[in-house]
This record gives structure tokens, sequence and C-alpha cells, in this order.
């Protein structure tokens, strides 16, 4: 683009209307962009210059004591909190579980559905349906399914599969089962995006790459190894980092449902974060654990962006 | 053997089906299947349970009446306008998530189109600094932004569930990507007729450009609807309450099963209709949110 208008500037005519269209394009340009700098400005990057400020003081909302800086104290004191520790244990079995099984799951729907069979489309259309369902909806729901005692729906189903050997649980107050109880409503309510996003990802891959491994005599397997998961990395990748930072900002599901219990079994960074203000009206910390959430989410993406350019190198 | 092969070789769907399905398509079709059973039970005991009177929604569980609505009537529904005024929240929700997706086209197409197609000074240094705020998730801003916010008054209120939610950065880039592959003859032909960028933007550009704002328009929708943390932070009551918080506030001051399923049958009712409807663009919107932050 910036070419263009070099080439263009060379003739001597064009230079003239050139000059004057870049003055008043200058003007409309800026006051289009406008709008949604400003608001870019004040609600996302002030804020966040904000957080990183408090981090490094003793602010409470409505505290007597006067703002003070107080270093890397903040940061020293969540680190050893019990709770916040715990914290991000849980974030990190969350996310070490549901990537793989989430990623794996969308795949493999992905690529049911891509095959050119009848209904396609409605089971497509089910997975996704959701995605639109608020997570406090799905979170609820779930709670019902969870229900403890015989007459929960899980608990019956369970027995019946198992004939009777099942032993009736209170699944989201158990210290074992909460916080795979929480990745299972969150598997069913989020597979449905990735899924599509693999689906778009699988039909980019050219149509020849398979006649061509067909003639070759590579069967149906080969040709998943050697053609489309190779296509599908950057794809894969790119999924997978989105699942992690959900998985760190585990949070809706956890306040409705356990409030972090039993015992902090599903306790997450977000929820220390709004429990510190909350409860505690401690703006400090609660930046603190916005700046350890920030960081751990820049170090996903980073880690991410690094696999897959290492990916296009070797290409 | 064969057959199988064609199936996958052939880009077009045709491929005879005939009355005996091969193995494969079998299996697939199975597994489906088992998948679309853990999909549709928990929606259908949703819409189950809502039909039931209180007492049976828990004592059903054990068996396969669960998903059989014995005793149906609209009981709890009625019940549920009685306890709440469902109407307000569930406009709370659709003005709040319609304001930020009208206002929010606006402002970010016109930043998209600014980026991609003048000549500013500065056009850089605000494309740098739009690309990096899209890695800020929403989280690490909420309690300055909560603070921001309280400091000036704007707690409770429509606007400060709107406002700060109309800029995003992700919308920009998609306008951005969108508008910048776009052939620039039409515009320029346009230009040489006079109109100005104004002009060209709303006659040229926007009427070929409405899969991004569909796009834009669908995944805004999908971020806001269900948003939670936000107004469980800046609502005290009822007033301003969208429906995700006050369901769960509904949820725990009731305790009634039947109530809360008929709450979140109607809460996600009108939605279902709209996405069964055009389902078809909520799919590509979110194929392109994957393909569009790809590159």
């Amino acid at each position: 683009m910036i070419t263009m208008t070099k080439v263009q500037a060379k003739t001597p005519q064009k230079l003239k209307t050139q000059s004057r269209s870049q003055a008043s394009d200058e003007r409309t340009a800026w006051i289009m962009a406008a709008p949604a700098f400003l608001g870019l400005l004040l609600f996302i990057a002030a804020p966040f210059i904000i957080a990183i400020f408090f981090a490094f003081t003793n602010y409470r909302l409505g505290s007597p004591l006067p703002l003070d800086f107080v270093a890397f104290q903040q940061f020293v004191r969540i680190f050893s909190d019990e709770a916040f520790q715990q914290a991000l244990v849980n974030n990190s079995l969350f996310a070490l579980f549901i990537v793989p099984l989430q990623c794996a799951i969308a795949l493999g729907l992905a690529l049911l559905i891509n095959r050119p069979l009848k209904g396609m489309v409605l089971f497509r259309t089910l997975f996704f349906m959701p995605v639109i369902f608020p997570m406090a909806l799905v979170a609820i729901v779930w709670e019902l399914i969870y229900a403890p005692g015989a007459n929960g729906i899980l608990n019956a189903f369970l027995s019946t599969v198992t004939l009777g050997y099942w032993q009736p649980l209170d699944f989201l107050h158990h210290p074992d089962l909460a916080l795979p109880a929480i990745m299972i409503l969150s598997l069913w309510q989020g597979v449905g995006f990735q899924m599509i996003i693999m689906l778009a990802g699988l039909q980019s891959i050219p149509q020849t790459f398979y006649e061509a491994a067909a003639i070759d005599g590579a069967n149906r397997w080969q040709q998943l190894i050697h053609i489309t998961l190779p296509q599908m990395k950057n794809t894969i990748i790119f999924v997978a980092l989105v699942t992690s930072i959900l998985a760190f900002r585990l949070f809706d599901q956890i306040w409705i449902l356990t409030q972090g219990g039993p015992n902090r079994a599903t306790t997450t960074i977000i929820f220390e974060t709004v429990r510190a203000v909350f409860k505690r009206q401690d703006v400090a910390r609660g930046s603190a654990m916005s700046v350890v959430f920030f960081l751990v989410v820049l170090a996903v993406t980073l880690l991410q962006r690094r696999i897959s350019r290492q990916e296009r190198e070797i290409r | 053997m064969n057959q199988i092969k064609s199936y996958h070789i052939s880009s077009r769907p045709k491929a005879t089906i005939k009355l005996g399905l091969p193995i494969s398509a079998l299996i697939c079709y199975l597994s489906l299947s088992l998948m679309a059973l853990f999909y549709i039970a928990p929606i259908v005991y949703m819409v189950v349970s809502s039909l039931k009177p209180d007492s049976r929604v828990l004592t059903d569980g054990g068996s396969i009446l669960a998903f059989i609505p014995v005793e149906g009537s609209l009981r709890n529904f009625q019940d549920v306008f009685r306890r709440v005024s469902f109407g307000r929240v569930m406009f709370n929700s659709m003005f709040i998530t319609g304001m930020i997706m009208v206002c929010g086209l606006v402002v970010n197409a016109l930043a998209g189109y600014a980026l991609a197609r003048l000549q500013w000074r500065g056009r850089e240094v605000v494309l740098t600094f739009i690309l990096a705020l899209m890695i800020i998730p929403f989280e690490t801003i909420a309690v300055p932004l909560f603070y921001q916010v309280s400091i000036i008054g704007w707690r409770d209120s429509y606007h400060v569930q709107i406002i700060p939610f109309i800029a995003d950065a992700f919308s920009i880039y998609l306008f951005y990507s969108f508008f910048i592959g776009m052939p620039r003859e039409l515009e320029e032909a346009a230009r040489i007729d006079g109109a100005g960028p104004w002009r060209t933007l709303l006659y040229i550009i926007v009427p070929l450009a409405r899969p991004v704002f569909a796009t834009v328009a669908i995944l805004t929708f999908l971020m806001r609807w269900g948003s939670y943390l936000w107004p469980l932070m800046v609502t005290t009551g009822e007033t301003y309450r969208p429906l995700p918080v006050a369901m769960a506030a509904f949820e725990n001051q009731v305790k009634l099963w039947g109530d809360i399923m008929a709450f979140g049958v109607m809460m996600v009712a009108p939605i279902l209709i709209v996405f069964l409807l055009f389902q078809g663009w909520f799919v590509k919107g979110v194929a392109a949110s994957g393909t569009g932050q790809k590159q």
C-alpha cells in the first residue's frame, strides 16, 4: 500500500491532488479512528496500567491508610497465600486435562462431520448449540444433573450402567470430583466452538493433496497421519492456545457452583481475584493477582507464537 | 475399500449413498449419535424439568421419567413471572448486547477502514497499539476498571455495561484485515468521481463488506450475551441486571428446580430460534475468528 502511493507521487501532476486529498484524508482518518482509539485507551490501556500501578501499592477501597508503595510485597504475599497457590495448581490442572481433551474431541468431531454424508449439518448444529448458552445457565443445568443421591440423574445413570455397583456421590462437593465435574460441563459448553475452527481448518486443506495420496495408494489412516495432521498443525496450536487461555480465565462456573470449594479444590486465579476485591475491598491484592494472570496468558501466547513460527521456518 | 476411498477423495457429497452404507460410515454415524446423546440429554432434561411440578424434578431424576414430562404444565413459567420481573431482565440483556453490537459495528468498522485505507501520520503506531491490546484478556483489567467506574459513579447502570465494550481490538483487526484484502479499483473510481472517504465507505465498502459485519456482530454477541463477571461486579439490584446474573440470583433465592429450569428455558429460547435461523452465519463467524487470528 505504501509503495503504491510512492509510485503515484513520482508523477508531478498527481502530486498536487495527492497531497491535497492526503491532508483532508489525514483529518478524516483521525475522526474515524478516534472513537475506537479513545475507547481502547480509556477502557483497556488505562485500566491495564492502573492494574500494574496498584499491584505495587497497598491500596484498599475505603481504607484509612495512605496510599503507599510497597514494591513486590503484594506479590510475595499472594504467592505465599495457600489459597492462591492452590488456585494456580487448579488452573494448571484444568488446562492440563481440558486442552488435550477438548482439542482431541473438537478435531475428532470435525473429522467426522467433514465427511460427505447426509445429516452432518444437523450434528454440527447440535454440537455448536451450547456455545450460545450462557455459562451461568449451563452451570445451573449441570448442577441439577450432578444432584447428589440416588435420584440425581447422573448418579442414576452411572448406577444403571454399572448394574447397581455405583454408589451415589455428591460430585460438586467431593474434593476429588468437583474439578473434573467442572471440566465436563465446561467441555460440554465449549467444544462446539473449537470444532467449528477445526472444521474450517480441515476444509482449507487442498483436496488435491488427498487425490495425489490416493493415487499413491495411501489409505485413509495414512492420509490422516501424513496429510491432515501436518496441515492442521497451526489450527491445532491455535485452538490449544485459545483453550489454555480459557482454562486460566475459569470463573463463572466456580462462582455459581462451588465458590472455590470444597476445601479450595476448585478455587481459581480469577475467583481469588474477585474475592480479594469483593470480600476484602483489597484492590492492590486483586491487581497483583490480575498481573500474575496476565503474565500467565502472555507466556502461553508467546509459547504458541514461537511454536507456530518454528513450524513455518521448517517449511 | 474402493468405495471408502471414493468417499474421501470426492469433494462433492454426491458420492452415491446406497442402502448398504459402508462400515466406516456406520461407525461415523454411531459415534456422532453417541456424542449427540451427550449433547441432547441435558437440554431435554432442562426442558422437561421446566414443565414438571417442582417436587417431581428431583425424584424423577432416578429413572427414565426424567425425560418424560409427567404432570406437565406451564405453572413454573407463570411462577417465574410472579417472582421476578423476567421481562425487564430479558430487556436488559437484549438492550445491553444490542447496543454493544450496533455501536461496536460502527466504531470498529470506522477504525478498521481508517487503518486499512487512509494515509495518515500515526497509522502504524495506532495499528501496533491495537494489535498489542488484543492480548489483554478482560479479566486482567476487571479490577481496575471496576475501580475506575466506581470513582466516576457509573455503577449499576446500563452505560457501565455498554460503553467500555464498544471499542474492541479484535473487531477492529477483523475489519482491518477484511478491508485491506478488498480490491482498490472500485474505491479509486469513486474517489476520482469526487466521493470523499465517508461516501466511499458508506456506498462502496459497506455493501461489499457484509460478511465481515456479520462475523463481528456474531462474535460480539457470543462474547457479550453470556458475560457474567462484569455485570456481577457492577450491578447491585434487579433493575440493570442481565439474564445470567439474574438467573444465578434466582437460583439462590428460590431453590425450586422446576422454576429455575423454566427461567433457563425462557432465557435461551429466543436466542435459540435466532441461532437456528441463522446458524450458517454463526458457523462462518466463528470459523473466521480462527482463520482471522492465525495470520
